[in-house]
């Protein structure tokens, strides 16, 4: 279970305590599903995934980072109608990703959080693409420019949310 | 090998994890859509976030419900007086429109058309949705327990909104129109073309199946066609927005759905469906359009009681062939003189002309009946687009009747099965039909050369084309 909140680095590695960890993927999920009824361009954005990309980088830890991911990313397909897997994968893939990324840059420079939010939700969307498409048969359509817009978009929110998602964090 | 997964421990740990969820995803692929069942992870996670919507809906609603019933009441006798008003207007056409519907049911017994109704509903309140642009679904809060099952019609006061897909104990997931995997039977009403409704990759709703060379104008209006044991017949999708050429010889049409999608609030689930034959009787009860024309006349006096013998020996006006429908049933409806019935029962017929109504032009006469040249002021607009005017006389003979020998305090009577009927207020004649679509020597048995026959008339073009 340590793994889970706790990472084994040495330097800027961060826990938090288990109503935190539970709690808030449970809120970002509830947010995404209930905000979009009555602002449905707000579904353009994907907090799930960006508590994943905060946990992942604060943990600093690719194996706590991964498994936060293929959890968020299961709970995130349960409540599609689609198979659930999709978002597991991708989510799964940028937990482990962004965790690799802790450990080597800064993460706490606004900046940085800016960018590696834009990429990582690029490698998401298109990991997304291709399970679907190319597994699971779904007719999903890939547009730059929205994409663009879109990582653009969740950056800017991941700015403010990890401001905000700071303030639980535990120096380990 | 041991040696290299200790090394790489988080590779592997990763490898596994992502292997684990492909073949997770390789076996729900397999399995057919229809042995999908609700799996247990589903079930958390729905558990774990709808009492959270549930709870903030409930807050929000009686907020909102203080605000709007005891405080926010600006306006509100004027809105009241208008609704009144917009309820008289209503009236008139809700009886305008049972005409037409009471109409419909006969012809389609007639056909022998069975027919679904709408038996039972149940109000859900939308309280969340998959939250995911390539998912296009929502959460509502009522369940099994409330008696929702899959694949129940969903549908707002606008139109159709989607179907129930997943059913859990509280709640249930609604897979909406515009879904990429949604498919609903629809026909656009005006042309008659039938296509399958899909969502597309953006959030929008298109018909497809329909070939490119047909004619479809934007501004039709899109209903559910029955097809897919679904929706029931005849509810509204949409209205046509847009119309190109697409892939494969047939043509993209983009619908408008008449339901905001994006804005769900509540909905209304269609948990009981009938299918019946329409009973032509069923409406008798109700107050009728010709009912009402007539009550607002100066008077209209009963019909006198014709002696059958007497009416036989009316002269027949030489026969006209039936329509014929391609079930080989004979169409019959209203004649000068006589009124058709399925069983083919006539009803002698007698038009005395109103105190204070004049014919514009000399009247028609036939033996034993007064008509009105013009007798366009009392006769419906609009003459219901399937009205069969392909008539028998009292003889028994079918006839074609022009428009302007058209009894009109019959056709103002209540109408029996098959009997011309419209809405009050209306001006045009109703207008016989095209000619009759099998030959002429398979008509019943008309008498030429009987001497007391009227010559033939000229057939009557329909007004209408």
């Amino acid at each position: 279970m340590q793994i889970l909140y706790t990472s084994q680095e040495q330097v800027e590695v961060y826990r938090f305590n288990l109503p935190v960890a539970v709690l808030v993927p449970l809120i970002a999920l509830f947010l995404q599903g209930f905000i979009p009824l009555r602002f449905p361009f707000f579904a353009m954005f994907d907090l799930p995934l960006l508590v994943v990309i905060f946990f992942a980088v604060a943990r600093r830890s690719q194996v706590a980072g991964l498994i936060t991911g293929a959890l968020i990313g299961l709970l995130q397909d349960s409540l599609t109608h689609q198979p659930i897997g999709i978002y597991g994968i991708a989510k799964t893939v940028v937990g482990y990703g962004a965790s690799s990324l802790g450990v080597r840059i800064d993460v706490e420079n606004v900046g940085a959080r800016f960018l590696g939010t834009v990429f990582f939700y690029l490698v998401h969307e298109v990991i997304y693409f291709v399970v679907a498409r190319g597994m699971v048969s779904l007719s999903v359509q890939w547009n730059w420019a929205h994409e663009f817009v879109a990582a653009v978009a969740n950056a800017g929110v991941a700015v403010i949310l990890f401001a905000v998602l700071d303030r639980l964090k535990q120096r380990a | 090998m041991e040696n290299l997964i200790t090394r790489h421990r988080n590779v592997s740990i990763l490898v596994a994890v992502l292997f684990a969820q492909v073949l997770g995803l390789a076996v729900q692929v397999k399995r057919s859509a229809n042995a999908e069942d609700t799996r247990l992870i589903r079930i958390w996670a729905v558990s774990a976030v709808t009492p959270f919507e549930k709870a903030v809906i409930w807050m929000q609603q009686g907020t909102g419900g203080m605000w709007h019933n005891y405080v926010y009441l600006r306006g509100v006798r004027a809105e009241n007086r208008e609704l009144k008003q917009e309820i008289e207007r209503m009236r008139l056409e809700q009886v305008r429109l049972s005409e037409d519907a009471e109409q419909a049911r006969r012809l389609q017994l007639l056909l022998g058309f069975k027919e679904k109704f709408i038996s039972k509903t149940l109000a859900a309140q939308v309280i969340g949705s998959s939250g995911s642009e390539q998912s296009r679904s929502v959460y509502i809060d009522k369940g099994s327990k409330d008696g929702i099952e899959p694949d129940q019609a969903v549908l707002t006061a606008d139109g159709v909104v989607g179907k129930v897909l997943h059913v859990y104990g509280s709640t249930s997931l609604v897979l909406l129109i515009n879904d990429q995997s949604s498919g609903v039977g629809v026909i656009l009403e005006r042309s008659r073309l039938q296509g399958v409704l899909r969502g597309t990759p953006l959030g929008g709703v298109a018909v497809e199946r329909v070939m490119n060379d047909e004619s479809v104008q934007p501004g039709e209006r899109v209903i559910t066609s029955g097809g897919d044991q679904i929706f029931p017949k005849g509810l509204t999708i949409g209205t046509v927005s847009g119309v190109k050429a697409g892939a494969d010889s047939f043509l993209n049409i983009i619908v408008k759905p008449a339901a905001n999608l994006s804005k769900l609030e509540e909905v209304l689930v269609v948990t009981g469906v009938e299918t019946k034959l329409p009973v032509p009787g069923e409406m008798a009860g109700r107050v009728r359009a010709v009912d009402v024309l007539s009550q607002r006349l100066p008077s209209v006096p009963d019909k006198p009681v014709v002696d059958p013998k007497k009416a036989a020996a009316t002269p027949a006006v030489p026969a006209k062939t039936p329509v014929v429908t391609p079930r080989g049933t004979v169409f019959e409806g209203a004649t000068p003189g006589t009124l058709g019935t399925p069983n083919g029962a006539a009803k002698p017929a007698t038009f005395n002309p109103l105190p204070g109504m004049k014919p514009a032009g000399p009247g028609v006469t036939v033996p034993g009946k007064t008509l009105l040249a013009q007798p366009e002021a009392l006769l419906p607009k609009t003459p219901p687009a399937n009205a069969n005017l392909n008539v028998k006389n009292s003889a028994g003979a079918p006839e074609t009747t022009p428009p302007s020998q058209v009894p009109v305090g019959d056709v103002l009577k209540p109408a029996t099965a098959a009997t011309t009927t419209a809405a009050p207020g209306s001006v045009k004649p109703a207008v016989v039909q095209k000619p009759a679509v099998v030959p002429r020597s398979s008509a019943p048995a008309a008498k030429p050369e009987d001497k007391s026959a009227k010559p033939e008339p000229a057939p009557v073009e329909d007004k209408r084309q």
